[in-house]
């Protein structure tokens, strides 16, 4: 119940923060950034009596939680026409499927490689290496060489590879046009994910739990797997459940942009880009919600899976 | 390897003045290397030098092409680093500044600041990091920033210095608080209370001296994180504005000419990739 109440003040404070830096911002004026360059003083007027912006801040942020969470009929600052919640609920499967598929790529191999490195020396330093590379990389620039390679120069080997921004195709192309977005998403994270196992199983290992374990005449590979892993994998829910959240709460933005995918990352871009605040407010509380989610989750599991925390 | 980088692009007038002879914010469309033409008369497409242009010569202009405007990728590389460097560095000064303030503030005072400060920078913590630069960096890099006295135009460099730094205060004030509390149980904190030290004497004498290490280790940690996400905002349009140029600015140029003229996007981006490696590696030998 505490954490609820923790987890909904952080969203309240979230939204309220994202208002007052687009709305209270000094010596900022969203109506004349509305209104374009050598707008004349009665045209802000009615464009601030248009969209409410003359009234006082904390009726403007109310009216604006009222019609995206009650109502739900918050129109686009930009396209009158569209409701912002209909837009974000269709754009966020793109940001879901894209971020699903990238954590399951990089838990796999990143635990696949966290495993071998914590067996064997040699391939230790060699999965310490891989974790600081993989974090190292400017994502968007990856995806650009990964562009360059299959859309380019090796094109036959990748005929496979749907054009990017393909929209209309078939749930085929649709679900291969996932994989290489996922695929750099998950170097990101997998050479990490390895390290940080590795280190938490050497840890495991030398803990007295082992040994006992060991005395009982237990075998290895039973010794690692209820006992050592067990509790290896625990700072690895936790990192995780930051870096999912992050992720789908605006993470993939660059990835969705050198991918040409229309998801929320893209379209809290183009909404902050056009100054759609209507917009911008309803993605960043999407995004908000869904990392608080993501944290609470963590918790939640983390509490059941450690007797400690209990 | 960080210190070959920063040398680098500190002598990089050096290298477009004496070396290669190209001005890397200078639009040149009709320079000519040994004859040919830089780029042929249709702009954009077939044009020498579209790569590297090493195998003609090495101290020659356009080392690793140029771009689409004539300009020299080498050249813009170095000035751009430049660019990225300043503003990292800049923006990782601000952070530990700005969080070893708080951090300190929230651990050595306690009470009703600390709760007050600690409940900021989780809330900070919970927001998602490229979403609160790229708001922040949106109103600011169109308006510039006017508060009271200090005033940064709509395109300085310090803009997303500032932002960026920021940004990644709860990452350097969480490690600083907890690092002051637990000085402040340690038995010669204790002994120079019991013997009547003023508070500010014991921050200055006994606090802030500890402290060092603690901030030592994470300014590389911080570094590589300015810097990537700069990129990151110089890719979006919202860091760095033209004609200024940063290593991002050059991997969003590169973007549209990634089929064409890939150097234009792999220098820039191997430049980061080296630069933020090269820092974690640091991180990591001394954490």
């Amino acid at each position: 119940m505490g954490r609820l109440v923790r987890a909904l003040a952080v969203v309240l404070g979230i939204s309220v923060i994202v208002f007052l830096i687009f709305f209270a911002t000094p010596g900022t004026d969203p109506a004349a950034r509305l209104a374009g360059r050598g707008a004349s003083p009665d045209t802000l007027e009615a464009i601030r009596h248009e969209y409410g912006l003359d009234r006082p801040l904390p009726v403007q942020y109310a009216t604006l939680m009222r019609r995206l969470f009650w109502t739900r009929d918050l129109p686009s600052f930009v396209n009158r026409g569209q409701l912002v919640v209909p837009a974000v609920l269709r754009a966020a499967p793109v940001t879901l499927a894209l971020a699903t598929g990238a954590a399951a790529i990089w838990l796999t191999v990143g635990l696949g490689i966290g495993l071998v490195g914590a067996l064997s020396r040699r391939a230790g330093a060699l999965v310490t290496a891989l974790g600081l590379l993989g974090v190292s990389i400017p994502v968007f620039w990856l995806g650009e060489i990964v562009n360059l390679i299959t859309q380019d120069r090796l094109r036959p080997w990748f005929a496979w590879v749907p054009p990017l921004g393909l929209r209309d195709g078939g749930w085929a192309d649709t679900a291969l046009g996932y994989v290489l977005p996922c695929t750099t998403l998950a170097v990101l994270y997998a050479g990490i994910y390895g390290r940080v196992l590795r280190t938490s199983l050497g840890d495991a290992y030398r803990q007295d739990y082992i040994r006992t374990a060991r005395a009982k005449g237990l075998g290895e590979a039973r010794i690692l797997l209820k006992h050592a892993l067990r509790n290896a994998l625990l700072p690895i829910l936790a990192l995780f459940g930051l870096d999912f959240g992050a992720l789908i709460g605006g993470g993939t933005l660059l990835v969705e942009l050198v991918f040409g995918l229309r998801g929320v990352g893209k379209l809290t871009y183009d909404a902050l880009r056009n100054l759609d605040l209507a917009m911008v407010m309803a993605c960043v509380l999407y995004a908000s919600i869904f990392v608080v989610l993501a944290n609470a989750a963590v918790d939640l599991l983390q509490t059941r899976l450690d007797p400690r925390r209990r | 390897m960080l210190l070959a980088i920063v040398t680098g692009t500190l002598l990089a007038p050096l290298y477009a003045g004496r070396i290669s002879g190209t001005d890397p914010f200078l639009s040149t469309p009709m320079a000519q290397v040994d004859g040919r033409p830089v780029l042929a008369d249709n702009p954009g497409l077939g044009v020498t030098p579209i790569g590297p242009a090493w195998e003609t010569s090495w101290r020659g202009p356009y080392l690793l092409g140029a771009d689409t405007l004539g300009r020299d990728v080498a050249a813009r590389l170095l000035y751009g680093g430049r660019t990225s460097l300043l503003v990292a560095t800049a923006a990782t000064l601000l952070c530990l500044l700005f969080g070893a303030i708080s951090g300190i503030t929230a651990g050595f005072v306690g009470g009703i600041t600390d709760t007050v400060i600690s409940a900021l920078i989780d809330l900070l913590w919970a927001f998602p990091v490229y979403l609160l630069a790229i708001s922040l960096s949106i109103i600011l890099v169109n308006e510039g920033l006017h508060l009271g006295p200090v005033t940064l135009e709509a395109d300085s460099k310090l803009l997303p210095a500032l932002i960026l730094g920021l940004v990644y205060v709860p990452y350097v004030a969480r490690p600083v608080r907890t690092e002051v509390q637990s000085l402040l149980g340690r038995d010669f904190v204790e002994a120079a209370f019991a013997t009547g030290g003023t508070r500010l004497h014991i921050l200055r004498r006994h606090i802030l001296p500890s402290l060092w290490p603690t901030l030592l280790a994470l300014a590389p940690i911080v570094a590589a994180m300015t810097l990537l996400t700069e990129a990151a905002l110089s890719i979006l349009g919202i860091g760095i504005q033209p004609p200024k140029a940063s290593w991002g600015t050059l991997i969003a140029d590169g973007q549209a000419l990634i089929y064409s003229r890939p150097w234009v996007a792999i220098a820039p981006g191997l430049a980061v990739a080296t630069t933020v490696l090269a820092l974690n590696v640091l991180a990591d030998r001394d954490g």
